[in-house]
């Protein structure tokens, strides 16, 4: 490494050059562009006008969008434990060398991620339904009661299950590339220390994986406050349950295409980017923290 | 919600209307790129004869936005007609998604196509933003004859305005199962009252089965039944002036009528167009489909399995001595006004529509619901004997139908909203069995908080 640092440094704007001018053109264009645009307010009858702040002041107090966020929110802290958890375990497992057929597992694991969220969920969506749905079918022919995972009650949870089938794979394999670069000549020294598997997991592969983790949880943030896909095709099936302010992200769509208002679109998207951002600095301050000296 | 058009199968469909559904933002996004046009002209001049033949022998390329599928044969008769003149033919999604990607590229100022089929109920939404153009210089208010009354007040202004063509209609009816109604003793209602007679003998006879399904998301539905009751629920005037009585006595009476049937759990209150749906129809279910006219078609390709079980009636009325009808669907043709070809754009418009050959073609090809008079009465259309149907005359009873349809029936100028919040309010009272009276205050409060907020005047209904 300290050989390419020590190189001159005249070439180095050209090369990340292409990276800027794409930077530019489709991130921070974009992004001034809807900061512009939610200065504004435009109107059916009547056209444009400058408000300045407004639209940002009626979104802090949207109670619409209040509810959507604290549901993300909840959605998260249901949801990502489970998957970590579980992308964990997987990656663990596999790291162990104990299991047979290890890459076809690891495919297996891996492969829901290969399916297109849409389809991910019309397939879920099926199979949750209440008539005509093999779950459903199953408990009918047992003479049970036929689950309810399309209810209020159970929409977080069942949500929560696609977005975990969906995602577990993706998140083994992050934990399992890293666990991948850990020297072996660890494990020899701790196995001549006589530590067990356990021990080692919990003593050289767990600290190890911490980046990997926060990296996952990062991810994990993001996407949660930007649940759309899942209940926006769910929202078909069950349009009492998922209205369209379901998720902040459902409800600045909503605003933006079916009610016309643009403007107040993109400030909702930028307080919900804001909150976005605070999240994740905050976990990864205290992931930093954490991090022995 | 769009549900006039009917493809060879269902499963294609099935994947159209949820692919439509998932392609949300970025399908929205991509109808930006395209070529531009911005100089819009519209002076209420009539354009003259030689004018429109020196453009129609101009070569000229036009694009059209339409889902109607292998619209190309009606294409070829006019490029047939008129060499000079090429028509690119777009599917941009059908109904609300193209809807979306027609006003992002408005809004864009680029991108948007020459001509694009739009359904009746939306015209309003697009002549407020004065994207549609007047076809009247154009010739089109000699079109008027031919086309059923009620369809040509549809695609009226209130200043006389042409904003676009009829294409394809659908008058409600009944579908009906003959060999549930069988079974169960049950005669074709006449009326609501016997409508809901039957519904609660039925249910009771046989608790797997239920005389109709109400979707607790389809507006359209609501207003074609509104439509009939004879309901005013939008009425505008000027550019800024609106009526809102979506609970006026009119609207209660449904709403009483199908919550009291939905609290009773006597009918279904299932999304439409959901597997579980088709499924629904397809296992016998229920037993009667109340739908726009393009709905035997559909449902022939839709639920194979009941083949030659099915039959078609007249709807139930609330006054039998004064039988009405509802309409549910249907399209138009519309010329974008911001074309750099408005003359060829608007010629293409009148003749994909009005020309005996190709107006024919999209009841006999397409299996459209014709809204010319001439094809309403021609009896190679008319007396039509589907097997599916057990050999009756089907397109008759339609047919017969669409005289009843009311023609003062307006829509409002932001029907997306409207949907949304009937689903979210009405829709939602039918399918957790909650009050309907009530919820359709909460649907009137939703819809003028919206209008105000909107700058419209919202004035007391008429």
């Amino acid at each position: 490494m300290p050989r390419l640092l020590a190189r001159p440094r005249s070439a180095g704007p050209l090369f990340i050059a292409p990276f800027m001018v794409l930077f530019l053109l489709l991130f921070l264009a974009p992004l001034g562009y809807a900061a512009y645009l939610s200065l504004f307010q435009e109107k059916l009858v009547g056209g444009t006008s400058f408000v300045g702040l407004e639209n940002y002041l009626t979104a802090v107090k949207d109670p619409q969008l209040r509810e959507g966020v604290v549901r993300v929110a909840t959605f998260f802290v249901i949801q990502v434990p489970v998957m970590l958890l579980l992308a964990l375990l997987f990656a663990l497992a596999l790291d162990s060398g104990l299991l047979r057929l290890s890459r076809v597992i690891r495919l297996g694991i891996f492969v829901p991620y290969a399916v297109p969220s849409v389809v991910a969920t019309l397939m879920w969506g099926y199979l949750y339904g209440p008539d005509f749905g093999p779950f459903a079918q199953l408990s009918d022919k047992l003479s049970l009661p036929a689950p309810h995972f399309l209810t209020d009650s159970w929409m977080l949870g069942s949500l929560a299950n696609i977005v975990t089938w969906e995602f577990v794979g993706y998140n083994m394999i992050i934990l399992y590339a890293a666990l991948r670069t850990i020297p072996q000549d660890l494990y020899e020294a701790a196995a001549l220390d006589g530590a067990g598997a356990w021990r080692i997991a919990w003593s050289i592969k767990l600290p190890a994986l911490r980046p990997a983790l926060t990296l996952t949880l990062l991810f994990s943030v993001i996407g949660s406050f930007q649940l759309f896909n899942e209940p926006n095709l769910l929202m078909k099936i069950v349009p009492d349950v998922i209205d369209s302010a379901y998720t902040a992200n459902l409800y600045a769509y909503t605003l933006a295409f079916t009610s016309q208002q643009i403007n107040y679109a993109a400030a909702v998207s930028f307080l919900l980017g804001l909150l976005i951002v605070i999240i994740s600095y905050a976990f990864l301050l205290t992931a930093n923290r954490r991090r022995p000296a | 919600m769009p549900r006039n058009n009917v493809s060879s199968s269902a499963i294609s469909r099935r994947l159209l209307l949820t692919a439509a559904g998932a392609a949300s933002l970025g399908a929205a996004l991509t109808a930006c790129g395209g070529g531009g046009s911005d100089s819009g002209s519209s002076s209420s001049k009539p354009v003259s004869q030689a004018d429109i033949d020196k453009a129609m022998k101009t070569p000229t390329e036009l694009t059209f936005w339409t889902w109607v599928p292998e619209i190309a044969q009606e294409i070829a008769l006019f490029e047939k007609k008129y060499p000079a003149i090429k028509v690119k033919a777009v599917n941009a999604g059908q109904g609300t998604p193209q809807y979306t990607k027609l006003r992002t590229a408005l809004k864009a100022g680029s991108g948007a196509p020459d001509m694009v089929q739009i359904e009746f109920q939306a015209i309003p939404t697009f002549t407020i933003t004065d994207s549609l153009l007047d076809l009247r210089p154009y010739g089109a208010s000699a079109l008027k004859s031919q086309f059923v009354d009620w369809t040509w007040s549809q695609v009226s202004g209130s200043d006389g305005e042409v904003w676009a063509v009829p294409q394809d209609t659908g008058p409600m009816g009944m579908l009906y199962r003959q060999d549930i109604f069988d079974k169960h003793g049950i005669e074709v209602p006449k009326t609501w009252d016997e409508f809901a007679e039957a519904a609660r003998k039925l249910h009771k006879a046989d608790p797997e089965v239920y005389l109709t399904n109400l979707a607790a998301n389809q507006v359209a539905a609501w207003h074609g039944l509104l439509w009939q009751a004879g309901a005013k629920p939008y009425v505008t005037s000027g550019k800024s002036d609106i009526a809102i009585s979506v609970d006026d006595a009119v609207s209660k009476k449904l709403g009483a009528f199908w919550g009291g049937l939905a609290q009773e759990g006597v009918i279904g209150v299932e999304p439409d167009f959901t597997d579980s749906w088709y499924a629904a129809l397809n296992k016998g279910k229920y037993a009667t489909w109340l739908v726009g006219a393009w709905g035997p078609a559909f449902l022939s390709g839709s639920a194979k399995d009941t083949a030659g079980k099915w039959r078609a009636a007249p709807m139930p009325q609330w006054d039998a001595a004064k039988p009405s009808a509802g309409n549910w669907g249907g399209s138009t043709t519309a010329v974008i006004r911001s074309t750099k070809n408005p003359i060829a754009a608007a010629e293409f418009a009148k003749f994909l529509n009005s020309d005996p050959e190709s107006a024919k073609m999209f009841a006999t090809k397409q299996f459209f619901f014709p809204a010319t008079k001439a094809l309403l009465a021609d009896a190679s259309f008319s007396g039509a004997t589907p097997a599916f149907y057990g050999g009756q005359k089907v397109n008759q009873v339609f047919a017969d139908v669409s005289a009843q349809v009311d023609p003062a029936f307006q829509w409002p100028p932001f029907l997306d909203q409207v949907a949304t919040d009937w689903t979210e309010t009405v829709g939602r009272s039918l399918a957790r069995k909650t009050d309907t009276v009530t919820a359709l205050g909460g649907w009137q409060t939703r819809i003028t908080t919206f209008a105000k907020s909107q700058g419209f005047t919202v004035k007391a209904a008429p």
